[in-house]
């Protein structure tokens, strides 16, 4: 097997063993993306010299001895929505296009405490709102598997470039589906971790109380890894959950006999393709096969999520995406006036879906419409939660897709809002209850990856790690490889 | 026929917390130094920093809300509150609207020598906003406006008082009450001049008897105690005047105009922001342990209405006075400390209403100022009760104290101000006084008791102010008895 091809738990072996050096595996990642990325278009910023600067440090730290984390010298990217000291972060606007943090983003320090090598910033929809990345602010970012095909999103980037080998694992934030939709699009694992478990300090916010970060990786082994090094409570965020981490490897030898898994009805309705929804059947059908129990279950509020995510999240990204004003950083466009200012510099930095949950945000918070619409959404996130928590009483995880289809064509839903809202219909509740949830592959329809979806109780990834480690260790159909990369 | 109206007047008042770190991040509060030095990522608001609550902000605001009975909410948390302005780093201030810390208070303040209750609606967190510098006269006449971002984030307290203020004096005088308690508390500077302390005014007109309140006018950019109470007086009569000719008042915004001596509109009810407030998903909601706050009201200090009552009936001083030292900090403490050092309350009193209040006024110093230690003035008191100097000349020991902050008893021995209590001294003194003026002798013995008097002075004047006058009285009616013995 290439180089490229290897997850991070075995460069790890080989990095130990001194089998390979960390620089010579970041050039060979860097020579891929330069390769590579002119076609996928994963990345906003590719920081290579950056990159053999820490890869030469770990080698020598390795040299003398030292004892190194488990991802040390393995080379991975961030979406472009978490702060980098001294590297452009610009959540693909053109608002923040020339934006260079002076701090890191908690996940990217502790990451590059335990020596991970930072090749590049991975493209997104504009501050992370869309579902394939048709809305960044820069370029599009294609599916490795197939290059008229959206990657998803927010995430696309993220995704994009774990699927084509251009990074080891990835960082991607997810608020309503887009850590785990494009996952599923592109053939990766992808977590949402429970909300609160990764700190969001130095994540730019869309909606700060959905918002969580999460591994984008390879196979189940490396999300273990990654969140071990992510996860844990940071005193600089207020809603991190002050739980310590386990060790999230500990969870994957376990097998799943007895374990209960609930197929919520609501989930497998109108708007699931069939194809996708066979792959469903034949998940259930293996994790059976491995002694678990599968059944049907309902959560009765599921129809309602996706109005109240669209009031909440907009609502909070109305008032998080304010202080792009161009008085202090980012983009400026002068004005008559000082208003003048604000409208010249917002409209022309933003894009047109960001404006439209701007607007969408400023309605629902308005005198006269917040209680009929925030408060009431604020009402119906309740019942969501209300509906999981009743069922973890009777399952250990449940089962559902992550997306209604494959990956989509470009173009294909761009004009319609509601077509592209829809795409979330699967993830959105999830993050309303602040649960954890996981996107596995699980076989190709047509070439294109589908992904199934396992959710757990609050804190219980390693429930989720250990059913989709099991699923992996049994089933190929878990473990897909874009075959037309060549081709590109 | 003229209606007589009745005023309404409710009060908002900012404070600003005198804690060492801003509200949300770990920059000092500290007043006065270069610009955008005291700035970090938070409180600038860059793209993805948080905030996290300083509790010692937390701490003074229910230290705040007991001293002013306040009920303490046991649930609280933030709000933002969206506005766009450039001093404003988010474009949002993080606030509380719908569920502040301290709620239910009062504050007794005394009014025409009766006491009244000013209701406290809430007390809420918030933080201030940065300071903006225009290169013309406003934001809009101006080529460049310069931001200096130090001021954004130091702790706020917001007060509000109920609609129970009816006059201007009546709302200057719970303003300078509000200040002394929060001085006492020690949970702010309170200083007007230098922003820590300012005031907003809701006031209305009703006429005598109505029970609806009219409408209000909010005044704002009263940066004085004189320059509320006149603000108010000013807004009175043109609301009454416009109410007289049968006119309506208009609900807005106007801001008092010091130099001119007016009110003039700022923003009307339709021009008003809409705030979209929403509780601030970065922050957590705020349980409150009863256990803490019971603590923290154990430990409060002595309130200015319980020291008051404490000096007049502990001390026996007149209500006067007591008023006047518990009515600052400063002053109250300075009196416990001389008071600690001579045990004579009524003495120490005495002298600072009258010896330094009188320099503290003349000279425009304020107290902290005071180079006299209450070490010092106890010291001097002493030495005066001792006879070592008579009360003139303690008088003048004490103006050299204020001016240099020296020790009396250097002071009285550089200058050789020793009393003469010496009768052998004293009596040799007298004679020569009595021989010299046989005129006053003769007046004081056919009956003029009065010239006794200047027979003493003649005394004093020889021995340059430093005889004890008890004993020369005493040995001049011994020299000169009025009848034979
Ligand atoms: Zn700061």
């Amino acid at each position: 097997m290439a180089l490229i091809d290897l997850t991070a738990h075995e460069l790890k072996d080989l990095l130990q063993k001194n089998k390979i050096s960390s620089e010579e595996l970041t050039r060979e990642y860097l020579n891929r993306i330069s390769i590579l990325d002119e076609k996928i278009r994963a990345f906003v910023t590719v920081t290579g010299e950056l990159a053999l600067q820490q890869a030469g440090k770990i080698d020598q730290r390795r040299a003398a001895g030292e004892a190194l984390g488990a991802l040390a010298g393995i080379p991975m990217a961030l979406k472009d929505n978490m702060c980098t000291r001294g590297v452009k972060t610009t959540c693909s606007s053109q608002i923040l296009n020339n934006f260079i943090p002076p701090y890191d983003a908690a996940v990217t320090e502790r990451l590059l405490t335990a020596g991970a090598v930072l090749v590049g910033k991975c493209n997104m929809d504009e501050f992370a709102m869309g579902s394939s990345t048709e809305n960044s602010g820069f370029f599009k970012t294609k599916n490795p598997y197939d290059e008229k095909a959206v990657p998803g999103g927010s995430s696309g980037g993220s995704a994009a470039a774990v699927a084509a080998s251009e990074a080891v694992y990835t960082l991607g934030s997810d608020t309503g589906g887009s850590i785990r939709q494009p996952a599923a699009f592109c053939g990766v694992v992808g977590l949402k971790p429970t909300y609160g478990v990764v700190s969001r300090y130095g994540l730019i916010a869309y909606a700060s109380s959905l918002d969580q970060i999460g591994p984008l990786t390879k196979d189940i082994t490396d999300c273990a890894l990654v969140l071990n090094e992510i996860a844990g409570p940071d005193p600089r965020d207020s809603t991190s959950a002050p739980v310590e981490k386990p060790d999230y490897t500990s969870f994957l030898s376990n097998g799943i006999k007895g374990l209960r898994i609930g197929l919520p009805k609501e989930y497998m309705g109108e708007g699931i393709a069939p194809g996708v929804a066979s792959c469903l059947k034949q998940a259930a059908a293996k994790l059976e096969e491995l002694g678990a129990v599968c059944e049907e279950t309902s959560l009765p509020h599921t129809e309602y999520a996706m109005p109240a995510y669209y009031i909440i999240a907009t609502a909070e990204a109305s008032s998080n995406l304010a202080r792009y004003d161009g008085v202090r950083y980012g983009l400026r466009i002068q004005g008559g006036d000082i208003i003048d200012m604000f409208k010249k510099t917002r409209g022309a930095g933003f894009g047109t879906e960001v404006k439209r949950r701007i607007m969408l945000g400023t309605y629902a918070l308005s005198t006269g419409y917040y209680e009929a619409y925030y408060l009431k959404a604020l009402k119906v996130r309740t019942l969501v939660k209300d509906d999981f928590d009743r069922a973890f009483t009777k399952y250990d995880c449940l089962l559902t897709p992550t997306a209604p289809t494959t990956a989509f064509r470009f173009g294909e839903k761009s004009q319609d809002p509601l077509a592209m809202y829809l795409q979330d219909v699967c993830t959105i509740p999830i993050n309303l209850a602040g649960v954890p949830a996981l996107s596995l592959p699980f076989g190709l329809l047509q070439g294109l990856p589908v992904g199934i979806q396992l959710i757990g109780k609050a804190f219980g990834e390693g429930t989720l790690l250990r059913v989709g480690y099991a699923l992996e260790q049994n089933s190929a159909l878990t473990r897909p490889r874009p075959d037309r990369l060549g081709a590109m | 026929m003229s209606v007589e109206y009745e005023v309404v007047i409710g009060l908002e008042v900012h404070t600003e917390l005198k804690t060492k770190t801003k509200i949300f991040c770990s920059c000092p509060t500290e007043f006065g130094s270069e610009e955008n030095t005291h700035v970090c990522p938070v409180c600038l608001g860059l793209p993805g920093v948080l905030p996290v609550l300083n509790k010692r902000v937390l701490e003074f605001a229910v230290r705040t809300g007991l001293a002013l009975d306040c009920q303490i909410a046991g649930f609280s948390k933030f709000d933002r509150k969206n506005y766009f302005y450039p001093d404003l780093p988010k474009a949002y201030q993080i606030s509380q609207y719908d569920l502040p810390i301290c709620y239910h208070g009062c504050l007794e303040i005394e009014i025409g020598g009766a006491a009244k209750k000013i209701g406290i609606t809430r007390i809420h967190m918030e933080e201030d906003a940065g300071k903006l510098v225009h290169d013309g006269a406003t934001i809009n006449t101006s080529a460049y406006s310069l931001g200096d971002y130090n001021r954004a984030g130091v702790p706020l307290l917001e007060i509000v008082s109920e609609p129970d203020l009816r006059s201007p004096e009546e709302a200057r005088i719970y303003l300078e009450k509000l200040k002394a308690i929060l001085e006492y508390i020690d949970v702010s500077d309170v200083k007007m001049e230098e922003g820590s302390l300012r005031c907003d005014a809701n006031i209305s007109l009703r006429p005598q008897g109505a029970k609806t309140l009219g409408t209000k006018a909010e005044i704002k950019n009263m940066n004085s105690f004189k320059a509320l109470q006149k603000a108010l007086e000013y807004e009175i009569e043109r609301q009454r005047k416009i109410l007289e000719k049968g006119g309506r008042i208009i609900q807005e915004t106007r801001t008092w105009d010091d130099a001119q001596g007016v009110t003039a509109s700022m923003r009307s009810k339709e021009e008003a922001h809409d705030y979209r407030y929403f509780p601030d998903p970065d922050l957590v909601p705020l349980v409150v342990d009863p256990q803490w706050v019971k603590e923290i009201k154990d430990s409060l200090p002595e309130l200015p209405d319980t020291k008051r009552k404490r000096l007049t009936s502990e001390m026996a001083l007149p209500d006067y006075d007591a008023r006047i030292i518990t009515g600052s900090k400063a002053l109250a403490d300075f009196f416990d400390r001389v008071v600690a050092g001579y045990n004579e309350p009524k003495t120490v009193s005495n002298w600072m209403m009258g010896e330094l209040l009188r320099l503290l006024n003349a000279k425009g110093i304020e107290i902290d100022k005071c180079k006299v230690t209450p070490e010092n003035f106890a010291a001097l008191l002493q030495i005066q009760a001792d006879g070592t100097i008579s009360g003139t000349m303690a008088k003048t020991v004490f103006e050299e104290m204020f001016s240099t902050g020296q020790d009396p008893a250097l002071i009285i021995r550089e200058k050789g101000l020793v009393q003469i209590s010496d009768e052998g001294i004293l009596a040799g003194v007298i004679d020569k006084v009595i021989a010299a003026n046989p005129q006053s002798v003769a007046d004081y013995k056919a009956g003029k008791e009065k010239t006794l008097g200047s027979l003493v002075g003649q005394v004093m004047k020889e021995t340059k102010g430093q005889a004890n006058p008890r004993i020369v009285n005493k040995l001049l009616k011994e020299k000169l008895p009025l009848f034979p013995a």
